[in-house]
C-alpha cells in the first residue's frame, strides 16, 4: 500500500508543479486509471479479510478465495463453458428476432403517421407490462423447449429497439428530409440513405438497453423449466445451498454483460464512424 | 417575353399556411419569370416568404394557388437541386459520399458519379477533404460540399436558399467568389435567396425586391454588369453603389413595415 501511496503523491506531485499541460494531463490520466484499477481490488480484498475475521458469514456471504476455488473445477470440467454457451445462444438468438423487427417496425413508425397512428396505442398499451408478468402465458402459449426463453428476451429486446428507433427517426433534422425530397429519393432510398443512417446513434442506444434487459431475463426464464444455461445454474445453485456455484454464475453473467457491451460498442464504432471521429 | 428562352414561370402564386386559429399569407400573387441562364436574385426583408418561393419551385411545398412552370429540356437530368440554408450535409456520409448523392439517386454508375463528384470536390478545392465526415469539417468547407453537391447532381435549375447566410464575412467573399467561378462556366439558371444587397449585386443578372409579410414582388431590377465578374471591382464601381442606394430604398420601406408586424415567417 505505502508504494501505491507514493505513486499516487508523485503522479499528484507532477500534475502540480508541471507547468507543461500535457505532461500533468498525462500524469492525471495515469492517476485515473490507476484508480479505477484498484477500486475492484480493494473491494475484494475488505470482503476477504472480512471473511477472514468471521466479520461475515461465510455460508452467506462466501470469499473471493473460496469462490474462486469453486470457479476452477467449474472450469476445467468444461461445465461453466456449456452452461455459459447454452445462455449466450439463448441471449443471441432473442436478442435478434427481438431486434430486427423493431429496428423495421420502428423505422416505419417514424417515417409514416398512418403507421404510427396505428400502432403506438398498441404500443403504448403493451410496453408498460412487465415481461416478467408474461412469462406463464408464454410459457403456456410456446412450451417449455427453447421457444419460450427466446421469445421472452426477443419481446424485452423488441420493444426497447422499437421506441428508441422511431424516436431515432422523429428526431433527424427535417432538413435531411427536404434534401432527399429534393433529390427525388424513393421510399427504399429514404430509408437507406436517411432514415436508417441517421436513427442509428438511437438505435444503438436501444441495442444496448436491451442487452441489459435480455441478460435479466436470461435468468428468469431460465428459472422455469430449463436444463442447463447460467440462470439455471443459479436457481440450481439456490436449490442446493452451493453459495460459490451461485457467484461463479454471477461472474459469468457479469463477464457476459461486458463482453456483449464490447461487442456492441465495437460495432457501433463500425456502423457510426462518423459519430466519434 | 419569349417562352423559349424561359427557365421558370410562376403566375399568381400565392400560399398560405393555415394554423388552427389564424391563417397566414406568405406569398400573394407572385408573378415571375427567369430566363433560361439567368442568375436571378431574391431579395426582401426576413419572413417575406422567399424561402417559401424557392421551396414551392424545388417541389418541397404545394402553392395553394396560382401555377409553376419549369422547363426540362433534357429529361435525363434533375430538373431542381437545391443548396439549402443550413446546415444540410449528411453528417453520416463521407463528403464524397455527400457529393455523389444527387446522383447516386439518379441511378448513376458508381464510377462516373466519383468521376463527377471529384471533379466538383476539385472545383471547390476539397479533394483532400473526401473521404472524411461533415463532423470533422468547419461550416465554411461544409457550405462548399453543399454547393458541390448541388452542381454536380446537373441540375436544370438551381435554387439557392441564403447558402452563405450563416458564414462571417470573409468565408462568404471566398464562396461568393468560387459561385461566380463555378457558375460563370455552367450557365445554369439560378434562383438565389439572400437579404444581403452586396451578395445580389455581386451575384445577379436580375434583382427581385420582395415586400415584407405577405410576400409579393415590389421591384425588379436589371444588374446589367458584365461576366466574368471580379467581385472587387464590382463592389468599387459607381454602379454598384447606384444600385445599392436604388435597392436599399426599396428594402428601407419593407424592414419599417416589417417591423410592425410581430411574426415572421420564414428562418
Amino acid at each position: 500500500m505505502n508504494a501505491v501511496e507514493q505513486k499516487l503523491n508523485r503522479s499528484i506531485k507532477i500534475e502540480e508543479i508541471s507547468g507543461d499541460s500535457d505532461k500533468s494531463q498525462k500524469g492525471s490520466a495515469l492517476f485515473l486509471k490507476i484508480l479505477s484499477f484498484l477500486s475492484p481490488l480493494f473491494l475484494l480484498l475488505i470482503w476477504e479479510v472480512l471473511a477472514k475475521l468471521n466479520a461475515i458469514d461465510v455460508r452467506l456471504f462466501s470469499s473471493p478465495s473460496r469462490i474462486f476455488a469453486a470457479l476452477l473445477p467449474l472450469i476445467s470440467s468444461g461445465e461453466l463453458l456449456y452452461h455459459t454457451l447454452i445462455s449466450a445462444g439463448r441471449i443471441l438468438l432473442g436478442f435478434i428476432a427481438g431486434a430486427v423487427p423493431g429496428v423495421i417496425l420502428g423505422l416505419s413508425m417514424g417515417l409514416f403517421p398512418p403507421v404510427r397512428a396505428l400502432l403506438m396505442p398498441l404500443v403504448a398499451v403493451t410496453f408498460p407490462i412487465p415481461k416478467l408478468a408474461i412469462m406463464p402465458l408464454i410459457l403456456i402459449i410456446f412450451g417449455l423447449g427453447e421457444t419460450s426463453k427466446i421469445f421472452t428476451i426477443a419481446i424485452g429486446v423488441f420493444y426497447l429497439v422499437l421506441i428508441n428507433t422511431m424516436a431515432g427517426v422523429l428526431n433527424i433534422d427535417p432538413i435531411y428530409m427536404d434534401v432527399a425530397r429534393s433529390f427525388g429519393a424513393n421510399r427504399i432510398q429514404f430509408y437507406t440513405t436517411v432514415a436508417l443512417p441517421g436513427a442509428l446513434p438511437m438505435i444503438f442506444a436501444g441495442l444496448k438497453l436491451g442487452m441489459g434487459t435480455a441478460l435479466l431475463l436470461i435468468v428468469a426464464a431460465e428459472l422455469s423449466a430449463a436444463r442447463a444455461g447460467v440462470g439455471w445454474m443459479i436457481w440450481r445453485a439456490y436449490d442446493m445451498f452451493d453459495i460459490e456455484k451461485m457467484f461463479c454464475a454471477l461472474i459469468v453473467l457479469a463477464f457476459l454483460g461486458y463482453i456483449f457491451s464490447y461487442f456492441l460498442d465495437f460495432i457501433e464504432k463500425v456502423v457510426i464512424p462518423w459519430k466519434n471521429s | 417575353m419569349n417562352t423559349n428562352t424561359e427557365a421558370i414561370r410562376a403566375e399568381n402564386l400565392t400560399k398560405i399556411f393555415k394554423t388552427r386559429r389564424s391563417e397566414v399569407v406568405a406569398l400573394e400573387n407572385v408573378n415571375l419569370s427567369v430566363k433560361d441562364g439567368e442568375f436571378l436574385c431574391l431579395l426582401g426583408p426576413s419572413g417575406c416568404g422567399k424561402s417559401t418561393l424557392l421551396r414551392i419551385l424545388a417541389g418541397l411545398e404545394k402553392q395553394t394557388y396560382g401555377k409553376v412552370y419549369l422547363k426540362a429540356k433534357n429529361t435525363e437530368k434533375p430538373l431542381t437541386a437545391v443548396v439549402f440554408q443550413g446546415d444540410s450535409i449528411f453528417p453520416w456520409m463521407k463528403v464524397i459520399d455527400n457529393v455523389e448523392y444527387g446522383l447516386r439517386i439518379r441511378g448513376v454508375p458508381a464510377r462516373e458519379r466519383r468521376e463527377i463528384a471529384l471533379k466538383y470536390l476539385k472545383l471547390m478545392g476539397l479533394e483532400k477533404f473526401a473521404d472524411l465526415y461533415p463532423p470533422q469539417l468547419s461550416g465554411g468547407m461544409k457550405q462548399r460540399i453543399n454547393v458541390a453537391r448541388a452542381f454536380a447532381s446537373d441540375p436544370e435549375i438551381l435554387l439557392m436558399d441564403e447558402p452563405f447566410g450563416a458564414l462571417d464575412e470573409q468565408n462568404r467573399l471566398i464562396l461568393q467568389q468560387e459561385l461566380l467561378r463555378i457558375w460563370e462556366g455552367s450557365g445554369k439558371t439560378t434562383v438565389f435567396i439572400t437579404h444581403s444587397i452586396d451578395e445580389a449585386l455581386l451575384l445577379g443578372d436580375r434583382i427581385v425586391v420582395m415586400t415584407a409579410q405577405p410576400g409579393r414582388i415590389k421591384a425588379i431590377l436589371d444588374v446589367g454588369m458584365e461576366r466574368p465578374r471580379d467581385i472587387l471591382s464590382i463592389k468599387s464601381s459607381p454602379k454598384f453603389v447606384k444600385l445599392y442606394r436604388e435597392i436599399w430604398e426599396y428594402l428601407r420601406e419593407e424592414v419599417l413595415k416589417a417591423r410592425n408586424f410581430t411574426g415572421s415567417g420564414g428562418k
